[in-house]
């Protein structure tokens, strides 16, 4: 199956791991990812503090040269997702929203009709390849790897997968076709603090705190997460989670396609497990050796 | 206007026009239909760290508490987790509503929006730029002028992230970034709130 590949911007930077792991997993299952051409940032959370228009204006330019080639549009950042549905979903609502991002993307001689399909890449994992596919991959399954299932906020919200918007479970079934345990989480998809780490550290370093707190209180080895955000702010700042709060978290933080990986035998360094900063070797010691 | 000790609000310091603002943004009119039940407050994951909960927020709104709101910590203690929107039963977009009251907050250079305008400002400078952000030049730009002290202590983050990879120097860019240039300056005309 073919996409309209979006990385957007922190995959190839502090989401390095993410970027490398989901071309590395997504050969596997036959997923044939074509990078949208001359793609732009989507404005994160910052440009809504700016401008709404132009924050829609910049995820449209992206949908309108993904859309030229009619394949679904998939990305793996969360943040992306959002604007790329919230966009969409807005523009179908507003005939003012349209017109306006209309006439800004015709500046540039570009149009945007609406009606991409537009996936994160754990929906399309578990909708278009599906559980048995990945199943059938699984040469070294994670047994006994207690997993903390991590969506975070805005996989879920209103722009998000199609799954229960409290307790989703994608990812809790995936890990379990991958062999591993999902741990009982129930702060699944509370925030993590997203930009809150840079512009008001101490809440958002309480946020984090706590979703630690809570992965170990059912004893996991590892946190799977679906967003680069969250990846950062738990595993980079886990030592100054660490020192604010006198713990001794050493919780591995983990991208799902990073373990998708694992348990398909594959090495670990095109996945990226190099480049946690909470070491991941001890945990995953059992299933990085005598790699295929 | 708050000295901490005015327990009661005149009139003339609130802003009846403040609500009109509000119900120019997209989905904006639907405040109207807030019945107070503080489902946003109970749901949001960082209320405890606000001085008005979002139920507060949208009450003064209403109120007409221009000022008091847009001095407000709460407005950056919003992290953007839709939360709320997802649950509140008069289906308001409370998030967008959040944003606005921040571009409304640094237009009007607000006490307490200095760390989210040089945020957002380095922001947009690199996108313009390039057409896509570059993290480990914003996070440098930014942490050096808001908080050099604090860059200091930042650093053994950064430095850990590089070692592993993850802050590489220089980026990729948009090709037709003249386009691009074009488009977000009409954006910008058009979204002139």
């Amino acid at each position: 199956m073919r996409y309209a590949y979006y990385p957007g911007c922190s995959l190839d930077a502090t989401a390095r791991p993410y970027g490398e792991s989901v071309d590395t997993v997504a050969k596997l299952l036959g997923m044939e990812l074509v990078e949208i051409d001359d793609w732009n940032c989507c404005g994160a959370t910052a440009y809504m503090n700016v401008n709404e228009i132009l924050s829609f204006c910049l995820s449209a330019r992206n949908l309108a040269q993904a859309h030229r080639s009619g394949d679904p549009i998939v990305t793996a950042c969360s943040a992306c997702f959002t604007n790329l549905r919230k966009t969409d979903a807005y523009m179908a609502e507003s005939q003012d929203l349209r017109d306006k991002v209309d006439e800004a993307l015709g500046q540039a001689g570009m149009h945007y009709d609406g009606g991409a399909v537009i996936k994160h890449f754990l929906n399309a994992v578990i909708e278009d390849v599906g559980l048995d596919r990945v199943r059938a991959l699984v040469k070294r399954p994670l047994k006994g790897l207690r997993v903390a299932p991590y969506y975070g906020c805005q996989i879920a919200r209103p722009y998000g997968i199609e799954d229960d918007k409290d307790n989703p479970t994608m990812l809790d079934r995936l890990l379990q076709t991958l062999g591993a345990t999902p741990t009982y989480f129930p702060m699944k998809t509370i925030c993590c603090g997203g930009s809150l780490m840079g512009t008001s550290e101490d809440v958002a370093l309480r946020l984090c705190r706590n979703l630690l707190l809570c992965a170990r209180q059912d004893n996991a080895d590892c946190i799977a997460v679906t967003c680069p955000l969250c990846q950062i702010n738990l595993d980079a700042y886990q030592g100054r989670i660490n020192k604010t709060y006198k713990t001794d978290f050493r919780i591995p933080i983990l991208y799902f396609t990073q373990l998708m990986g694992l348990a398909f035998a594959l090495k670990s360094e095109p996945l990226g497990l190099q480049r946690c900063i909470v070491p991941a070797a001890n945990v995953l010691a059992r299933f990085t050796q005598e790699a295929v | 206007m708050d000295s901490g000790q005015q327990t009661v609000l005149y009139e003339q310091s609130m802003d009846p026009g403040f609500l009109d603002e509000v119900y120019r943004i997209h989905g904006g009119e639907k405040i109207k239909d807030c019945i107070q039940c503080g489902t946003c407050s109970g749901s949001c994951p960082v209320s405890w760290a606000m001085e008005e909960t979002p139920r507060q927020i949208f009450a003064m709104i209403r109120a007409g508490m221009r000022d008091r709101i847009l001095e407000s910590l709460t407005i950056w203690t919003c992290a953007s987790c839709y939360q709320c929107v997802q649950r509140c039963p008069q289906e308001i977009k409370i998030t967008d509503i959040m944003y606005m009251l921040k571009r409304m907050a640094i237009r009007e250079n607000r006490r307490r929006s200095k760390h989210a305008r040089a945020l957002s400002q380095y922001f947009v400078d690199i996108v313009n730029k390039y057409g896509r952000n570059r993290e480990t030049t914003l996070m440098t730009k930014y942490m050096l002028s808001t908080d050099p002290l604090g860059a200091i202590t930042a650093a053994p983050i950064a430095i850990s992230l590089r070692m592993h990879g993850r802050l590489p120097l220089g980026g990729s860019k948009v090709r037709d970034i003249v386009g691009l240039r074009k488009i977000v300056a009409k954006a910008q005309e058009l979204g002139g709130e």
